[in-house]
């Protein structure tokens, strides 16, 4: 049990801290007297509490974390931590359920952006801005902050941030020290936001808008303030705006970094993934709007560009955004949205799905397999960029890509067992493991998660936790294995 | 000359035994006693057993008044080391390494006097690689040597027949292609050497040795014998430095596939080349050489360190129906061997890359040395100075200058910068591109009887006997007057 303790000693500490960040949406209750100050201060105090209660009981475990404490520490992080994200929520709409406030916050704690909330142009902003800001916090990963901000996970932090950061290659380390690392990814994170904010206030929003999309935005997580979502402005130029925002989101960190030390733009070039992603994403929009044009869904083909792009950009970063019920079109455009966001943003990013990089070391292990075939004595590497790709990675890869899929399949049967139709079932289970928000049929881009049931709720917030620490972080924890001494 | 080689390998054996053969004083050093002991048996020099890095032992070689150091051990290292040694302690005056490491070599700045102190870095698996590579780009030449900085070439090329100029006269030439200008330097009919005259016939199975800028080899090449097809795919046994440099070079513009039996190093291949198919096998193996579909390929390459491994699947790629065959043999004894016997070209390492070290011990100003069949007969490219009266050359027409029978002035490129041609065009690809860009202005002429030399012209020289250079290098040394 001691080391349980251990690590509840570290959860303690970090929930005293993510009860300080509460602060912002109350400062901006007091100040625009919105009506949930008492919401926020209720949240914190219990929040605060709870976390010195667990730092205090368990203070003579305080040790230093070892590997496995770092697995348990990261599950225990991402499910406790929406118990008190929903605090507020859950004061504020008493009529809200348990389970559907817990969904509410690991939705927005993984960024995926799907909600059960309706009316939320008649919610306070401050609890929208408390949506954003657990976006904007879970996008960069929670670890990666508080390793970034605080001195506490020590040596084992390394491990803890390998175990949060997604993709399948963690040991290129930007700077000798991890915690510089960190500081350096989330002072990007924010300067990006920061810019964000200003194009937002420039292409039209208010600044409370801009705030809280650009949160959602770089965190490529997709909550709205309005249930339009941008529907509401009906603007190309915000459209264009998120557009190149959600694109910037969904490459690597790590690169974006590397462009910013070096003041130059060299370091894209490099990224094995930009490339492909940039492609494969512009590519489908030209596509899928010549489609919608040429079946006259809209007549005039700037129009099927404009919507097209916000929309396939929108679900292939796994950010959730809608300007227009997608759902109508035909069918293989939202399906292969879907699939595109299953694969398309890059690791290290702040997008969901396999990544890029698993992808590309799929396919050239498909084009190995083939070459093998013709060539029995040929030595082929997986390759990325020139680099090879040692072969224990890619059986990782190949191992993943399983787990990824059973996954899909186990959620919808389940989903399906539940009552739902196929279509909900499917694209519930890919719209959550893919930290995507919205998929289709009952939970379509013009819908809410609302309608499902409590136990369909639980398996779709499991679903989301599961692909954010991509599986085997949160699967790791349910081995016997793992609780051997 | 007194000279110091440090390494008694196979480019120190090589070299110091063709520099004995002409005067030189000549000190070995090596590690291994047993091998200068093989040495001294052979040839007339000094030997001095120990680590050519240090002082002492350089020293004992006589350093102290040595002309010339060659550092041609087997580690980068230890040659860089000697050079600075040699400049700090003993201002050696000429300094040479051998570097094979392409890290090394990608910074040719830390070469200079402030650095190694290396005048003249060598990199044997760069110019054997680019050997190989001009006898893939024209596969129906058996030798291909540039000259003047890639802007003349002479060329060896079997006479077959169907070639036009077969079974007629020389001077048929001119007729036959009036627009290219060239000249057949020698000819070698059963390896015994012919002067050609303009009503010499060419019969097939001559080997014929011409001289032309290099946009016209191909026109010249086609008078002798019919034309292969251009080579696309290109197999490569053994994946060594040479084999891993070649298909570095050839991977863009062929299909390559390089054989390796070690399992390690054909995973780093495989890693470090991208357009290049890695086998693991082993090349004597005709399984894996048909499955691989040899009789497709239009050049096999045998590139591994081992003589007999190189032969063999030489010969069998060849039985197996490989269009054309390169062997790597450093024996002189197995070349001799395997002349006529199915490998159309076999390549001795130590041949072709003396012809390098060797333009600094020449006397006078040589740019190029390459040596032809197997070190009896040899090119250079002679730098001619000083005036009418200070030389024996410049001034005059060709037939007016007493060379000796059997040497031939084959062309002569004038208004090459100064710089260019004194050997660095083979070290270093940044260099070798930019002296060519400079020297686009040079002008290459083909010798012709009535041909006048003027100064700081380049004059390439055909030799049928390496007997003949000194005589050659005196005739073009500036008399003491002139400076």
């Amino acid at each position: 049990m001691s080391r349980l303790f251990a690590v509840v000693n570290v959860l303690g500490k970090m929930i005293l801290v993510f009860g300080l960040t509460m602060l912002v949406p109350l400062g901006l209750a007091l100040w625009g007297n919105d009506g949930a100050r008492f919401v926020f201060e209720a949240s914190i105090l219990i929040t605060m509490s709870s976390g010195l209660f667990m730092w205090l009981v368990t203070r003579r475990y305080k040790r230093e974390l070892q590997t496995r404490d770092g697995f348990l520490l990261v599950v225990l992080v991402w499910s406790v931590l929406p118990v008190f994200a929903m605090l507020p929520l859950l004061f504020y709409l008493p009529e809200l359920n348990l389970s559907m406030a817990y969904f509410e916050a690991v939705s927005g704690l993984t960024a995926t952006g799907g909600t059960v909330l309706t009316g939320l142009d008649a919610l306070p902003p401050s609890i929208n801005l408390w949506r954003g800001e657990i976006v904007w916090l879970g996008g960069m990963g929670l670890i990666v902050l508080a390793v970034a901000i605080l001195p506490l996970l020590g040596v084992g932090g390394r491990q803890m941030l390998k175990a949060e950061i997604p993709g399948p290659m963690k040991e290129n380390k930007l700077t000798p020290r991890i915690a510089e690392t960190a500081k350096g990814l989330w002072s990007v994170y924010a300067g990006l936001t920061l810019i964000c904010i200003l194009a937002y206030k420039w292409a039209g929003m208010d600044w409370f808008d801009a705030v809280m999309h650009a949160f959602t935005t770089l965190g490529l997580g997709g909550f709205s303030s309005h249930d339009a979502s941008y529907g509401y402005w009906n603007s190309p130029r915000i459209e264009l705006v998120a557009i190149i925002f959600m694109l910037i989101a969904g490459i690597n960190f790590a690169t974006h970094f590397l462009a910013w030390r070096a003041k130059s733009l060299i370091s894209y070039r490099y990224d094995s993934e930009v490339g492909l992603y940039v492609m494969i994403v512009l590519g489908s929009c030209i596509g899928l709007a010549f489609y919608l044009w040429f079946v006259d869904i809209y007549t005039d083909p700037l129009t099927a560009l404009r919507y097209a792009a916000f929309n396939i950009v929108s679900v292939a970063t796994t950010t959730g955004y809608s300007n227009t019920d997608y759902s109508l079109w035909p069918i293989f455009i939202p399906l292969w949205m879907l699939f595109l966001s299953g694969f398309c943003t890059s690791s290290g990013s702040t997008g969901g799905g396999i990544k890029m990089m698993r992808a590309r070391i799929l396919y050239q292990q498909v084009y190995r397999e083939m070459l093998t075939i013709m060539h029995p004595n040929a030595v082929i590497p997986a390759k990325l960029g020139g680099n090879v790709v040692a072969g224990r990675v890619v059986f990782a890869v190949l191992v993943f890509l399983f787990v990824y899929i059973a996954s899909i399949v186990l959620m919808t049967l389940i989903l399906t067992l539940s009552g739902l139709d196929v279509i909900t079932s499917f694209s519930a289970a890919v719209a959550c493991i893919n930290n995507l928000g919205p998929g289709l049929g009952n939970i379509g881009p013009a819908t809410t998660y609302a309608s499902l049931t409590d136990l369909q709720i639980w398996v779709c917030s499991f679903a989301m936790l599961l692909g954010r620490l991509e599986f085997f972080t949160l699967l790791v924890i349910f081995t016997p294995a793992f609780w051997r001494k | 000359m007194k000279i110091i080689i440090l390494g008694a390998g196979q480019v120190g054996s090589s070299v110091a035994e063709s520099l004995v053969s002409e005067a030189n004083d000549i000190t070995m050093v090596d590690v291994d006693p047993n091998r200068l002991a093989l040495l001294q048996d052979r040839l007339d020099l000094r030997t001095v057993a120990g680590n050519a890095s240090h002082p002492s032992v350089l020293v004992n070689a006589g350093a102290e008044d040595a002309d010339m150091i060659l550092a041609v051990t087997e580690h980068d290292e230890t040659n860089l080391v000697a050079c600075k040694l040699a400049a700090t302690l003993f201002n050696t005056p000429t300094k040479i390494a051998r570097i094979r490491s392409a890290e090394y070599l990608k910074h040719p700045e830390i070469f200079s006097t402030q650095n190694f102190c290396v005048d003249f870095a060598i990199c044997p698996e760069q110019i054997l690689t680019e050997y190989i590579e001009k006898l893939i780009e024209f596969p129906e030449a058996l030798q291909v040597l540039d000259f003047a900085a890639g802007r003349v070439r002479l060329v060896a090329v079997r006479a077959l027949k169907g070639g036009s100029l077969v079974g007629q006269q020389l001077q048929e030439l001119r007729k036959h292609v009036p627009n290219v200008d060239t000249r057949v330097a020698a000819i070698f009919r059963k390896d015994r050497p012919i002067i050609p005259e303009g009503d010499t016939i060419i019969e097939a199975e001559d080997e014929v040795f011409f001289i032309a800028a290099a946009e016209d080899i191909r026109i010249v090449m086609r008078e002798l014998r019919k034309m292969d097809k251009p080579v696309k795919r290109v197999m490569i046994a053994g994946g060594g430095k040479i084999g891993k440099r070649l298909g570095e070079t050839l991977e863009k513009d062929y299909q390559v596939r390089i054989i390796e039996h070690n399992y390690q190093a054909s995973e780093r291949l495989a890693a470090e080349l991208n357009n290049v198919l890695v086998l693991h096998g082993d090349a004597t193996d005709e399984t894996l050489l048909e499955s691989e579909n040899i009789a497709e390929m239009d050049m096999f390459c045998a590139l591994t360190n081992d003589d007999e491994n190189n032969i063999m699947s030489a010969l069998l790629a060849k039985r197996m129906g490989a269009h054309k065959v390169i062997s790597l043999i450093n024996r002189r004894a197995y070349v001799d061997l395997v002349q006529s016997s199915g490998i159309d070209i076999a390549i001795s390492p130590a041949q072709v890359t003396i012809g390098s070290l060797l333009a600094y011990v020449r006397h006078g100003d040589v740019a190029a040395v390459h040596s032809l069949r197997r070190g009896a007969a040899e090119a250079l490219e002679l730098v001619a100075h000083g005036d009418a009266k200070s030389s024996n050359v410049v001034g005059r027409k060709i037939e007016e200058i007493k060379l000796p029978k059997g040497a031939t002035i084959g062309a002569v490129v004038r208004g090459l910068p100064k710089t260019t041609g004194i050997f660095g065009e083979n070290l270093f690809a940044e260099q070798g591109t930019a002296s060519r860009a400079s020297s686009n202005n040079a002008q290459v002429i083909i010798a012709h009887h009535d041909t006048v030399i003027e100064t700081e012209d380049h004059v390439i020289l055909f030799v049928i006997n390496r007997k003949m250079i000194r005589e050659v290098e005196k005739l073009f040394q500036v008399n003491v007057g002139f400076l």
